[in-house]
């Protein structure tokens, strides 16, 4: 396995195998003296709330500091309704893109043994580890009017930079990873026993796949599109490199966000911020669930295997 | 087992179209230009000082992080308290918020009016539109880094040890110096590693927060836009290929760390 530069990697880890067994049943055995628990637990929270509580509060006090009128105007500005709509648009194709990849990146790599495997698994992880300004600059060297096809299709009028298609593969570029990532581990950790029985018992590869591998990686791959959805949604530099900014046309919602809040119209952007924090809200709260799912699967599992032997 | 032709054609064919190809335009691109030139673009003072601002600002931001990620961990783990599933949910926040969701957030709450600026402020504290914010602002996005990287290992971690060194008399420090860190050390480094990796990279939530200073508050990333704004497109793509070398380097060093705490903890 190989590293990554980003959050699905330290989640998966937790995600495939989400106990919490150092936990102690009480706190009888803890050996530090009770003021030492009482500061360390103050420190925490004390740094979380600063860091992570305030903040999320202050998005939705400035969002509403004009009242619900204003937040309502903001929300359904034009201009705030079409970059909704290219938001949706470019997680509605770049996540499922990455879905199917993601399904056969671990298919390939967790059901079969290959040479160069760990090679493959650090390509995949390349684009967690590259700024997102350069995911769009890569993007503008390929299409730009001095790029790679930039004189082609000039010729044959088809716009992807500074359009819609270059918002779209940006934003596929940046969330590559993400299904991949959550589904290697948790396919490799079930082996291929299960597959197998289906095989020889007559079943065809692809409703092996269906009845027995699919129900198996469900949760999994919910966590992975989860994932994959909050970040295809809210990317802000890799977008905003190859977007041009053209209001109404080619803003996404964080994009909407930039130029409102570069034109001090600070209400309107913490409205538009809002909805992005909601989205944020709603996936750790999803995740949350898809995590407490995975833990009773994996107990019920093992309670199994006791049982078993 | 069927489908390795299929899956793994597709894999690789998708990897290439979507990763591999428009990644190879950037070093592509670099060889169009002279050596002089390309040396001239990445070491101007103006990029320089951009560097440095970039790699020590994130240095700091995941120190931070290391510590009091460490803490957090620490207490998720080993400690029971009201609202801690939340908690333990709300770690994630940097990974799930819109980095200019975040940006815009945190200059308004360190602004002279905000709601902790208004207070810093009078005590002569500067944050938002100086280096400090970009502190600020990398360690919101480094967060989560340290306390998901060390909160299995703890969860992980044998007790019996502790209860050993606790029963032979070890005092609590002791058996924090010499029976916990060691054992939660190599994932501290993989968490600094990640976040540091991270915060030089990252755009969206400094630019907001920087004041974007030429010399004094200037990105590297930013940087690059701005070339990119001028039309300097090779000049853009020289600052990347450095900044994407760097990345490299610490992917690397990453994926060394990580299988040197798996050899640590294959051999107990």
């Amino acid at each position: 396995m190989s590293a990554t530069v980003n959050p699905p990697v330290a989640v998966a880890a937790t995600a495939a195998v989400p106990g919490r067994r150092g936990e102690l049943p009480s706190t009888s055995n803890v050996f530090e003296p009770p003021w030492v628990r009482r500061v360390l637990i103050t420190v925490a929270l004390a740094f979380l709330t600063l860091f992570l509580l305030v903040p999320l509060v202050a998005v939705f006090a400035e969002a509403f500091k004009k009242g619900g009128q204003a937040y309502l105007a903001a929300i359904t500005d034009p201009d705030a309704v079409s970059a909704i709509k290219l938001t949706l648009i470019a997680a509605f194709i770049a996540v499922p893109l990455n879905l199917v990849f993601g399904v056969a990146a671990a298919w390939s790599i967790a059901k079969f043994e290959f040479r160069g495997k760990s090679i493959l698994l650090t390509l995949i992880d390349l684009p967690f580890s590259v700024s997102p300004v350069i995911s769009g600059l890569i993007y503008v060297l390929m299409f730009g009017a001095q790029g790679w096809f930039g004189p082609w299709l000039q010729e044959h009028d088809i716009k992807i930079l500074f359009a819609v298609p270059g918002i779209v593969l940006a934003t596929v570029f940046i969330t590559f990873p993400f299904v991949a990532r959550e589904l290697i581990p948790l396919m490799q950790s079930q082996g291929n026993e299960e597959e197998e029985a289906a095989l020889v018992l007559g079943a065809s590869g692809w409703s092996t796949f269906r009845r027995v591998t699919l129900p198996n990686i469900k949760w999994g791959l919910l966590y992975g599109v989860i994932l994959c959805n909050a970040r295809a949604m809210g990317e802000f530099g890799a977008v905003s490199v190859v977007s041009g900014h053209i209001r109404g046309e080619t803003n996404t919602m964080p994009l909407q966000v930039e130029i409102l809040y570069n034109e001090y119209n600070f209400a309107a952007a913490f409205a538009i911020a809002s909805l992005l924090a909601l989205l944020a809200l709603v996936t750790l709260a999803i995740k949350s669930f898809i995590e407490w799912r995975l833990h009773e699967s994996h107990n019920v599992e093992s309670d199994a295997r006791i049982l078993e032997h | 087992m069927p489908g390795f032709g299929l899956s793994l054609g597709f894999t690789i064919f998708y990897l290439g179209l979507i990763v591999l190809i428009p990644l190879s335009a950037v070093f592509l691109k670099t060889f169009t230009m002279t050596w002089d030139a390309f040396w001239m673009a990445v070491t101007s003072p103006r990029v320089v000082a951009s560097y440095k601002l970039s790699f020590g600002a994130s240095l700091i931001a995941a120190s931070i992080n290391v510590v009091f990620g460490g803490i957090v961990a620490w207490v998720l783990v080993r400690y029971k308290f009201p609202g801690k599933r939340f908690i333990d949910a709300l770690v994630d926040l940097p990974f799930a918020l819109p980095t200019a969701v975040a940006g815009i957030t945190l200059t308004a709450l360190y602004s002279s009016n905000g709601w902790i600026g208004r207070y810093l402020e009078p005590l002569g504290f500067k944050v938002a539109f100086t280096p400090v914010g970009i502190v600020v602002a990398l360690t919101f996005i480094g967060l989560p880094f340290v306390v998901r990287t060390v909160q299995p290992v703890l969860e992980e971690a044998e007790r019996e040890l502790e209860e050993a060194a606790a029963s032979l008399g070890a005092s609590s420090l002791q058996i924090f110096a010499r029976v916990v860190f060691p054992t939660i050390m190599p994932a501290l480094v993989t968490g600094f590693a990640l976040a540091f990796a991270r915060a030089t990279g990252e755009y969206g939530s400094v630019i907001f927060i920087a004041g974007n200073m030429p010399m004094v508050s200037e990105i590297t990333p930013l940087f690059i836009i701005t070339k990119l704004e001028q039309y300097d497109y090779a000049g853009a793509t020289a600052i990347a290929v450095v900044l994407l070398l760097a990345s490299f380097l610490m992917l690397l060093a990453i994926n060394l760390l990580q299988a040197w705490t798996r050899n640590r903890a294959g051999k107990k």
